[in-house]
């Protein structure tokens, strides 16, 4: 089980059920290997270290070099989860990721670990709010964002069995339980319907899912019944989820951890404007963030109930 | 495709069609046929596309004939077969060389080479794996080849396996940062079966390398980061294979190639201004003829 928060019990770092999970694969299946930057402790995988300590290849702290190191595993027939804080695996070994992992399509589990902004007052150097839309860009890469544990779970299972260049957040910030079904939490390709409605969609992605729930019921109290979906698979994304959701709803609100250009914003407003086009609001983070923790940074960017509450109703101008 | 059932069969598929058991002068006179072959090659694809890197082509053809010819595990009939040795051409715009050794070690048709950067042919400006059979890893931005060279030689060890990569990389190429990331990684975990090779003939595209970037103390700077470091002149054949083919003894091993870029044209070779340029139809004839 993922380890509960002490402060809440029902709120999960996804970290630990990735490594939980890794492991149990790992007892499977000898191809299973992880790489890291001098990342044991953030990565979560000292227990793999303990477990596997020829598997734990630890680069130092060196994200070209872990990134091409991961891609050579794969080519003697690995399968390498190659773990790093999420900017810097993405934005110090881009063109690795791009090259050495997706142009070759060697099955590489790119782990990005602590992404968007939970390391808060770390500040913006350790924000990973870009990674979607670089990653977005790279033809073949998989792009998943697990919103709790249980997808986590399934998210880290499908990376195993898909043998296929991916990119896979791993959240640090606490999240609750949001999935309907433990077992079968995450498909690749598809989004979940976590709420039905009439009136709009709030598309949503990781941390932001539990947020967009609570604003649908909030919406709700006010009158305005919203469909809420969680897009777990940024790339490739259910295009017909969302042009479900423009047709039958007619207004999308997107809230993601992320940069607005580029990121699950754009993905959904690429397919809306091809199919049906409807008004639409995108959240997310702008720009460099001033000093704070996650939580105060998410309400600064209004990326919580209440500001997905007050672009709805701006957008449904109710 | 044929799948070896014995070591013993899997031994004859890979072993390269120049014997160990021949003496030095007889696989030195072999091998000059080979890069002769491959020079040869190389002029006429570049001719013909009228793009390519001509100069760098020609100074990494001796290793890439010692490696191909006398020393690599390969099989051409099953390019993937898990035991082979793996090479990996990080300097990946001398594409030209890598197929046309490719070709004539058996791995894709001859015939194919004339479609070298031709619009949808296989063989693009910079190699794909997934394109041309005997490509381990598409490279072409510098720096990549040997952090994957690392992974693999680092996949050898976790399987117990006896496989060996090679990696040849330019000198330019050695002002990228990672291949100083997974130098010290290479050396730090004693990678005896990783082989660095580095394509020294002194010219990048815009200048000397000393000129631009100093590389130099090159050997002290392998040797610090924990490597067995040998210089050697990298178009003598028998250096070449002895280098590649001596004992391993704990350490990774960088063998500093001293190469002449353009070697074997006499108006190409050592001249900046060959990195990438495309000789004329009359100077194609008098290559040739140099090469007769």
């Amino acid at each position: 089980m993922a380890a509960p928060s002490a402060a809440n019990p029902s709120l999960f770092d996804c970290r630990q059920a990735f490594a939980d999970t890794l492991i149990a694969l790992a007892k499977e299946d000898e191809r299973i290997v992880a790489v890291c930057n001098d990342s044991v402790g953030s990565s979560n995988l000292g227990e793999f270290q303990k477990l596997f300590p020829d598997r734990l290849i630890n680069v130092g702290i060196a994200e070209q070099n872990m990134v091409g190191v991961g891609a050579g595993l794969a080519n003697g027939g690995f399968i390498p989860f190659v773990c790093g804080a999420g900017p810097f695996l993405t934005g110090r070994a881009l063109e690795q990721i791009k090259v050495d992992v997706a142009y070759n399509g060697y099955p590489v589990v790119l782990c990005g670990m602590s992404p968007g902004m939970a390391y808060g007052e770390l500040g913006p150097t350790h924000h990973s709010i870009e990674d979607l839309s670089w990653l977005r860009a790279i033809d073949g890469l998989a792009v998943v964002v697990p919103a709790d544990p249980a997808q986590t779970r399934a998210a880290v299972r499908w990376a195993v069995a898909a043998e296929t260049p991916a990119y896979l957040r791993v959240g640090r910030t606490k999240v609750p339980s949001v999935s309907p079904d433990e077992t079968n939490a995450f498909a690749f390709g598809k989004a979940d319907r976590l709420r039905d409605g009439k009136d709009l969609t709030i598309v949503a992605t990781g941390v932001m899912v539990s947020r967009a729930l609570a604003a649908g019921a909030a919406l709700a109290d006010q009158g305005l019944q919203a469909r809420v979906i969680n897009i777990s698979s940024v790339k490739p994304l259910d295009d017909a989820a969302i042009i479900a959701a423009a047709r039958e709803t007619g207004a999308i609100v997107t809230v993601e951890e992320a940069m607005i250009e580029g990121g699950l914003g754009a993905a959904v407003a690429e397919v809306v404007v091809r199919n049906a086009p409807v008004p639409m609001r995108m959240l997310g983070v702008k720009g460099f963030a001033p000093t704070g923790s996650a939580e105060f940074l998410f309400d600064h960017f209004g990326l919580n109930s209440e500001g997905i509450v007050a672009a709805a109703r701006e957008l449904k101008g109710r | 495709m044929t799948v070896p059932t014995t070591d013993a069969e899997l031994n004859t598929k890979l072993a390269p069609p120049i014997s160990a058991t021949l003496d030095s002068t007889a696989r030195v006179d072999l091998l000059r046929k080979e890069a002769t072959r491959i020079r040869r090659s190389v002029i006429e694809m570049i001719g013909r596309a009228r793009m390519g890197h001509i100069g760098g082509d020609l100074s990494t053809t001796d290793i890439l004939a010692t490696l191909f010819f006398a020393v690599l595990r390969i099989d051409p009939s099953n390019p993937t077969t898990p035991e082979r040795d793996r090479f990996i051409l990080s300097k990946g715009h001398c594409a030209a060389a890598l197929y046309s050794t490719l070709a004539l070690r058996g791995f894709l048709p001859v015939e194919a080479l004339s479609t070298f950067m031709q619009p949808l042919s296989a063989l693009n400006g910079h190699p794909n794996r997934r394109k041309v059979p005997g490509v381990e890893a598409n490279t072409g931005p510098l720096g990549h080849g040997l952090p994957i060279a690392v992974g693999s030689a680092v996949a050898s060890k976790l399987k117990s396996s006896q496989w060996r990569t090679f990696v040849v990389l330019g000198d330019g190429e050695l002002q990228e940062g990672s291949n100083w990331e997974a130098a010290m990684c290479a050396g730090h975990r004693r990678l005896d079966n990783l082989v660095a090779i580095v394509d020294r003939n002194r010219l990048q595209q815009g200048a000397r390398t000393e000129d631009t970037n100093q590389l130099e103390p090159l050997a002290s700077r392998w040797t610090s980061f924990g490597w067995e470091t040998v210089e050697i002149d990298g178009h003598d054949l028998a250096a070449l294979y002895d280098a590649f083919t001596s004992p391993r003894n704990g350490k990774p091993k960088c063998v500093i190639a001293k190469t002449v870029k353009g070697k074997g044209i006499s108006f190409i070779e050592d001249r900046v201004e060959w990195h990438h340029k495309v000789p004329t139809v009359e100077q194609i004839e008098l290559a040739l003829k140099e090469l007769a």
